[in-house]
């Protein structure tokens, strides 16, 4: 039982971090390279939040999550928009390069140490006893329900809100929808900045659970096998994906080696390339072979 | 390229001259012969930035011909020099390989994995390979720690220095020399390779891949061609890697490795051999001069542990400063530069490039 627990925290986390990756695919066909970076900077934030601002735990999330939102908006703003004409490789490079520089930011600010936000809280992360004696903690519950609220949210807004349909359009044909009146940047900014909202909330609830340290950006590129099983474009895929790379590196961690388990997910990855690359919920055309 | 005046191509092989003007043939002696005598003027700090500098361009070639002419991007180019250097130290360590052995069998252990990891991203269209490239470096880094731990070599395999014949590779210039002359021999092969057949189908799909396929290239089969080239060059360079270091552990193949590699071409200058030249000098020499302005300004100490996140994110602003400013890169400046003081004093744009 505790396996199926850890398998669940685990694509939690995952569908967390993939929802950034597949947003920000279905705008602009960019892979993000620097998404593991996001996600540690959400987790910096919160720890300087609760140092230095509040240190009551929802309000500090409330403002860390806003400044995650607001730092996908400056990259969009201030760096991303002007690659909007380059090619797909130039912007990858580019985001690349943007991983590198936040990570040595990083370890200048905060240095490479390892912090735990919960010690500014004044909280301790709690062990609950589910069913058949199955143990979760408190931020591990915290991660399930903010992966559904997210997700549900998420689905509600692009099926039934006006800025979800513009936001398909966006995704979809970029020229025609500008045509109809759809200010692309607007839409582009917001993509980057949810993407980045939910890497950075993945971060920070990580960093309460485990503890905050630059290494952490290495989970961003573990969940690049959970995109691809699901399909690049699809957010209902990265659920299923999460779940396949979570269960994949569980049992790697419970019956190889915990060594392994690094490795299992890319051995997911490579077995998909090979058999669909598409993804189990990917558009097809999206990729032609060649 | 621009040309004061007065100089007409009137021949076939002058068309296909590596070196075209005789001032050329001047310039490139003049810095031929500097190369040459440098080892015995230089300290041994400076022997051994020149080392660093002609090792990384080994691989910084390979992965030029892969990103810059095919354009591909690899995030595994780290773990392909671990898959050379480690080739190495277990061949060195179970049956006490020579060099002569170890080499071919690094660039076996490169083409094999090329192909492994090639074959199912290079059929799809978009950068594919970059997700699989990652997957190389972890599964080569996870395969060396198990080496590493199973065979008790905990802090990293020792490595003795290769010997040719009767010639001990160990000083310092005779590393030099081993390095120079296999720098020439890549630069002239990477020249040629690009100019044939197969380097111009990998410009084509990089720079159009429908248009190309539309022209008759075989798109997968350029792709992967570009790729098992470099992933054979990258995985030599990681065997004379181990060979100079004396001393292979995983720790030293990071994904910061990779980072350095992908910001030496960018910095260069993406789709110019020049460029690999350029970005490679920048990337080695970029520590040296950091450490240097520290000495200089007499930097307080607190601040000297910080000069490892400080290279890292000048690495990052550099690198963006590049590819949204100055696409080109340094050989981008170099020409613009070459070109004012050619056609001084006039100002007139050149034709062509």
């Amino acid at each position: 039982m505790q396996l199926v627990v850890n398998v669940v925290q685990m694509a939690a986390l995952y569908c967390l971090i993939c929802c950034g990756y597949v947003l920000i695919y279905r705008a602009s066909r960019v892979l993000n390279l620097a998404h593991g970076e996001f996600m540690a900077m959400g987790g910096y934030f919160l720890f300087t939040v609760t140092l230095s601002l509040i240190s009551e735990p929802i309000p500090a999330f409330i403002i860390a999550c806003f400044l995650s939102l607001v730092l996908g908006f400056g990259i969009y703003f201030f760096l991303m928009r002007f690659m909007a004409g380059e090619s797909v490789f130039a912007a990858v490079l580019v985001t690349v390069s943007l991983g590198i520089l936040l990570r040595g930011l990083m370890t200048l600010i905060w240095t490479s140490q390892s912090w735990h936000p919960l010690q500014n809280m004044k909280m301790e992360n709690a062990s609950h006893q589910l069913f058949e004696g199955a143990v979760i903690s408190t931020f591990g519950i915290v991660m399930v329900a903010s992966a559904v609220i997210l997700y549900l949210a998420l689905f509600l807004a692009f099926k039934f809100t006006r800025w979800g349909l513009r936001m398909r359009a966006v995704g979809e044909h970029p020229l025609l929808a500008s045509q109809r009146g759809i200010g692309l940047h607007k839409f582009y900014a917001l993509s980057w900045g949810i993407a980045v909202f939910s890497g950075g909330l993945a971060g920070m609830i990580q960093a309460c659970d485990t503890g905050l340290e630059p290494s952490m950006f290495i989970i961003g590129l573990k969940a690049f096998p959970v995109v691809l099983v699901g399909g690049l474009d699809s957010l209902a895929g990265v659920i299923i994906g999460a779940f396949v790379v979570a269960l994949a590196e569980i049992l790697a961690i419970n019956y190889i080696s915990p060594q392994a388990s690094e490795v299992a997910p890319f051995a997911v990855l490579l077995f998909m390339l090979l058999i669909r690359p598409w993804g189990l919920f990917g558009t097809k055309e999206e990729l032609e072979r060649v | 390229m621009a040309f004061a005046s007065g100089y007409f191509k009137t021949s076939y092989s002058a068309d296909l001259a590596l070196v075209e003007t005789r001032s050329r043939w001047v310039c490139l002696m003049v810095l031929m012969v500097g190369l040459i005598i440098f080892p015995f003027m230089a300290s041994a700090f400076l022997l051994d930035i020149a080392n660093q500098i002609f090792l990384a361009f080994i691989a910084a070639i390979a992965l030029m011909l892969l990103t810059g002419y095919a354009g591909l991007i690899s995030l595994g180019h780290a773990g392909l020099i671990a898959a050379g250097a480690f080739t190495t130290a277990i061949l060195f360590k179970e049956i006490n390989a020579p060099i002569y052995l170890t080499l071919p069998a690094s660039g076996l252990v490169g083409a094999i994995l090329g192909i492994i990891f090639g074959l199912p991203s290079l059929r799809l269209k978009g950068l594919y390979l970059a997700l699989s490239t990652l997957a190389l470096h972890f599964i080569v880094i996870y395969i060396g720690a198990e080496y590493e731990s199973t065979r008790s070599y905990a802090t990293g395999v020792i490595i003795d220095s290769p010997a040719l014949g009767p010639l001990l590779i160990e000083d310092p210039r005779i590393w030099y020399f081993v390095f120079f002359f296999a720098d020439i021999l890549l630069i002239l092969f990477a020249i040629n390779l690009i100019r044939s057949r197969t380097g111009r189908a990998w410009i084509a799909i990089r720079d159009r891949d429908v248009a190309a396929e539309a022209l008759g290239i075989k798109v997968a089969r350029a792709k992967l061609s570009a790729f098992v080239i470099c992933s054979v060059i990258t995985s030599i360079a990681g065997c004379l890697f181990a060979y100079y270091r004396g001393f292979v552990s995983v720790e030293a193949f990071n994904l910061f490795m990779t980072i350095e590699y992908i910001a030496m071409i960018i910095i260069g200058g993406i789709g110019t051999i020049l460029g690999a030249v350029f970005g490679t000098i920048f990337v080695v020499i970029l520590p040296y001069a950091i450490d240097w302005i520290v000495d200089i300004f007499r930097i307080p100490t607190r601040f000297t542990t910080y000069v490892f996140a400080i290279k890292f994110a000048g690495f990052g602003l550099i690198m963006i400063v590049f590819l949204v400013l100055e696409p080109d890169g340094l050989v981008g400046i170099w020409k613009r530069l070459r070109d004012y003081f050619i056609l001084w004093p006039f100002k007139y744009k050149t034709l062509g490039k």
